[in-house]
């Protein structure tokens, strides 16, 4: 049989990629490691105890509140019913497509001195000056807090239905018939078989909460995050902002860890998925809307007002915000994130193949290499990819130095480097979602085809690209929208005058002007409300 | 005083009447089998007896105390009801001895540890107390159910389909077991099931169950000889309906000869028909014969034959060293056996 590729040609592509991507992770922890930087003493000497506390506050802080908010809605959604349960259950994760730097700009807005609710407060009981009351202030450690975990508590939130739906509704009545109120249930019961969920998910949590930029820095409050940036762009030393990232990414290595470990201890349990789509309670009169209103409440905080109020600057701006900057960006914007989800697929659909052809032990090493970016937090990803970028472009324009071309910064100073980036985060989604689907088709297809003389490229296009169009076209979305979003990797990154929608947007809320990007932020998180319908219809057909 | 009580009780479910009117005793100490084919409302049942929902109409009482009726309504957990579920509910996350500890808070520590030792060593599981449930055999995780279930001294004990997930080698050695096990703690029990054969071997009293009601409640062998409706007669095993005529209380006339009753027929009526089964019917060659023989099959220690009489088909058994004519037109002759006839009434 003819084979048109040989096997080892797949695996060096594979192992290409896989070292490639993983390269930025590598050269980081390299140089973190290096000896003595000026700037870091500096900064271990003076600021940093305080931006690593202020982290780990932050991350305490959003993990509790995310517990508190999300906690009786996931309870709630998954055993009880109540008026307009059914809604809130996929209402309740819109909240996710909400760039936390956006619902700070909004509230900062409102609660301010200036703000209408301090307006309507003063003209009320007549205080003449700040002197007169005490408000609470939102640029704070405590504002951050509260705005980021309005915007990731969906995560608990899922996790901990999904989990309690899982668990057998006997296990709940078992317990009850056995004397236990719900309370006592769902003490005894219910919370102790979803820990494991509830640790992955506050892992999660944690994670996205250190990679936050965008609202710590509008608050001024000093995080490691801000501390890698400001260390790049004030100090230009890359060697103490890898280094602050190397602490980051201890911080990374034990959520991690734990996500890990409560998986591990998950298995044990057996799993089922429930049946029942009746409710295991049904409240009634003043309990059914206190549930409602609970949930009513938090939509409206964390969604419905943001997005009213955005609604409203779009309608009062339009003139300003719906202009040829808008449509430049985005295009600059979508064309980023075009080439990133072709480059993350191809790369994917690559590295997953040689899975499923190789017949080595360590076939899929490469994968896992590559996925290493995506728990990066973003500004640390920019320094990870210029540590080589910048290796590079110095061996470039030495190599070049005979002759009269100049490259100048062509890796780390243009938009490769945003890709590069890009597809160094995102590379793990595209991974996921073509690995889910090849799954799906049976290995038995592939003796098949080879069987009837087809070689392992004319097996890819012919049989696999088909069957995968639909979980390809899905991941290539995710990824898609995952870029429009980025944002602080992208301020690091991008070159000299080049803005996406993310920056554009972050610059007017930096500028207290976001009014004028509205239409800008709008469309922002309606890209990001793509995803939730696929999660949404996921988990219907998983019920 | 009856341990249990159910008076008229009706469950509405997305606009289908779930149980209708239903009404059910049962006695002190007494095992009651609800019986019936999947759908007849058998476990909505005992879910409102347990109080894990809620009927619209009709009461529950147990061991004289209302526990459900249109102004009352006792939360699961205040009613004081063991209950073993079908795929056991025993908690993943807690030892056999955790599990069987989980209904015993009201006990003070020492008390506590006690009982557990004492279910453990009633269900035999003395050396498993720290194992957790997916350590143990199907058989194993079953006894720690009904351990778990007893422990706290239920009013009533319910039970859920409990053998259907068991070996059919070893279910009927539980099945007596568990039995016993209910029988030495002296605890009335009601125990779901659609296989007769089960609630046969477990129960003192069954009650047949049929589109939300009770169509018969008795012990196995009057709902055999006395079936009180056609529903019950065909749900206890295959049969043929033959046309007859009562002749005195004490046997009717057929087209294939009289038969005598072993049990008197009470009927007012004379024409009606006898659901026959299998058993009290032989095959004879009769060349005259209504019967066709459609196939015949050996089975080890006889043959079966399935004949069809009119429009109605049965499988009959006849000893290897008889002969049949497969070709050839066949007869019944039925033995004495106690009748069930049914008068044209019943019958509509």
């Amino acid at each position: 049989m003819q084979v048109p590729f040989s096997l080892s040609k797949w695996q060096i592509f594979a192992w290409l990629i896989g070292i490639c991507l993983s390269a930025p992770l590598a050269f980081l922890i390299f140089e973190s490691l290096q000896g003595d930087s000026e700037v870091f003493s500096h900064l271990w000497n003076t600021v940093l105890w305080d931006y690593t506390s202020n982290t780990i506050l932050l991350i305490l802080g959003v993990i509790s509140l995310s517990c508190l908010i999300a906690l009786p809605l996931g309870w709630l959604s998954a055993y009880c019913q109540f008026p307009g349960r059914k809604v809130f259950e996929w209402a309740l994760m819109l909240p996710l497509a909400m760039p936390t730097y956006i619902i700070a700009y909004i509230y900062t807005d409102l609660l301010d001195y200036a703000g209408p609710v301090q307006v309507a407060l003063r003209d009320w009981f007549g205080w003449q000056s700040p002197n007169d009351y005490w408000f609470f202030d939102i640029r704070t450690l405590p504002g951050a807090i509260i705005m980021i975990a309005l915007v990731l508590y969906p995560y608990l939130y899922l996790i901990f239905k999904t989990a309690l739906r899982e668990q057998s509704f006997k296990l709940v009545q078992a317990s009850q018939l056995m004397g236990m109120s719900p309370r006592q249930s769902f003490f005894k019961v219910s919370l102790p078989l979803a820990r494991g969920a509830i640790v992955a998910a506050l892992a999660l949590i944690s994670m996205e909460t250190m990679a936050d930029f965008a609202t710590v820095h509008y608050f001024a409050v000093s995080t490691l995050t801000t501390a890698v940036y400001d260390t790049w762009l004030g100090y230009y030393s890359l060697t103490a902002a890898a280094k602050i990232s190397g602490i980051m990414l201890l911080f990374l290595f034990v959520s991690l860890m734990l996500e890990r470990l409560s998986r591990k201890n998950d298995t044990v349990h057996e799993r089922q998925a429930s049946v029942n789509d009746t409710a295991l309670y049904v409240l009634k009169g003043k309990t059914a809307w206190a549930a409602s209103a609970y949930c009513i409440f938090i939509l409206l905080v964390a969604f419905v007002l943001p997005v009213g109020i955005l609604c409203g600057y779009a309608i009062d701006y339009f003139d300003e915000a719906w202009n040829s900057q808008f449509f430049l960006y985005a295009w600059q914007s979508l064309k980023v994130s075009l080439w990133v989800s072709v480059i993350a697929i191809f790369f994917s659909v690559l590295v997953v193949f040689y899975q499923r052809i190789g017949s080595e032990r360590t076939k899929s090493i490469p994968g896992r290499f590559a996925s290493t970016g995506y728990a990066l937090p973003g500004t640390v990803l920019a320094i990870a990819v210029l540590l080589p970028l910048t290796l590079l472009d110095t061996a470039l324009n030495d190599w070049f130095s005979q002759t009269s071309f100049e490259p100048g910064l062509l890796l780390s100073g243009s938009i490769f480097a945003m890709i590069f980036a890009y597809v160094v985060r995102f590379y793990a989604i595209a991974h996921g979602a073509v690995e889910a689907s090849y799954v799906r088709i049976s290995p038995s297809l592939d003796m098949a085809s080879q069987s009837m003389g087809k070689g392992f490229l004319q097996t890819l296009t012919l049989i696999h690209f088909p069957l995968l169009r639909r979980g390809i076209l899905t991941a290539a979305l995710l990824v898609f929208i995952e870029c429009m979003k980025e944002l602080p990797a992208a301020l690091l990154l991008r070159p000299f005058n080049f803005e996406t929608l993310a920056t554009h947007v972050f610059q007017y809320v930096s500028d207290e002007q976001l009014e004028l990007a509205s239409v800008s932020a709008l469309f922002i998180v309606l890209v990001g409300l793509i995803p939730l319908y696929f999660v949404n219809r996921s988990m219907e057909q998983h019920n | 005083m009856s341990s249990l009580l159910l008076q008229n009780l009706s469950y509405q479910y997305d606009g289908q009447s779930v149980i209708k009117a239903l009404n059910l005793a049962v006695e002190q100490n007494e095992i009651v089998c609800l019986l019936g084919a999947s759908g007849c409302g058998k476990t909505t049942t005992l879910k409102a007896i347990a109080g894990l929902i809620q009927p619209q109409h009709g009461s529950v009482v147990i061991n004289g105390q209302c526990m459900s009726d249109e102004r009352h309504f006792v939360a699961p957990q205040h009613r004081n009801i063991g209950m073993m579920f079908q795929d056991y509910a025993l908690f993943p996350h807690l030892t056999v001895a955790q599990n069987i500890a989980f209904g015993l808070n009201k006990l003070d520590k020492p008390e506590r540890l006690k009982r557990v030792d004492e279910m453990l060593e009633l269900v035999h599981l003395n050396n498993f107390k720290s194992r957790y449930p997916h350590e143990l055999s199907g058989g194993q995780q079953q006894r720690v159910a009904i351990a778990r279930a007893l422990a706290y001294r239920p009013n009533l004990l319910l039970l859920d389909e409990p053998f259907s997930n068991i070996d059919a080698q070893v279910r009927y050695q539980l099945i007596n077991d568990i039995r016993a096990i209910i029988k030495d703690q002296q605890v009335s029990a009601i125990f779901v099931s659609h296989s007769k054969d089960e609630a046969f071997a477990f129960s003192d009293k069954l009650a047949i169950m049929h589109e939300g009601q009770i169509a018969q409640l008795g012990c196995a062998k009057t709902l055999f000889q006395q079936p009180s409706n056609k529903v019950v007669a065909e749900f206890l095993g295959q049969g043929i309906y033959l046309k007859a005529t009562r002749y005195n209380g004490a046997g009717v006339s057929t087209d294939f000869g009289d038969v005598s009753s072993m049990v008197p027929l009470l009927q007012s009526q004379q024409q009606g028909q006898i659901y026959v089964r299998p058993q009290h019917l032989e095959l004879v060659n009769d060349p005259n014969g209504q019967v066709r023989v459609e196939q015949q099959r050996f089975v080890g220690t006889e043959y079966v034959y399935r004949v069809r009489f009119e429009q109605q088909q049965l499988e009959v058994p006849a000893p290897t060293d008889k002969t049949i004519n497969t070709d050839l037109p066949v007869s019944f002759k039925i033995k004495a056996h106690a009748v069930n006839f049914f008068s044209e009434q019943e019958l509509n």
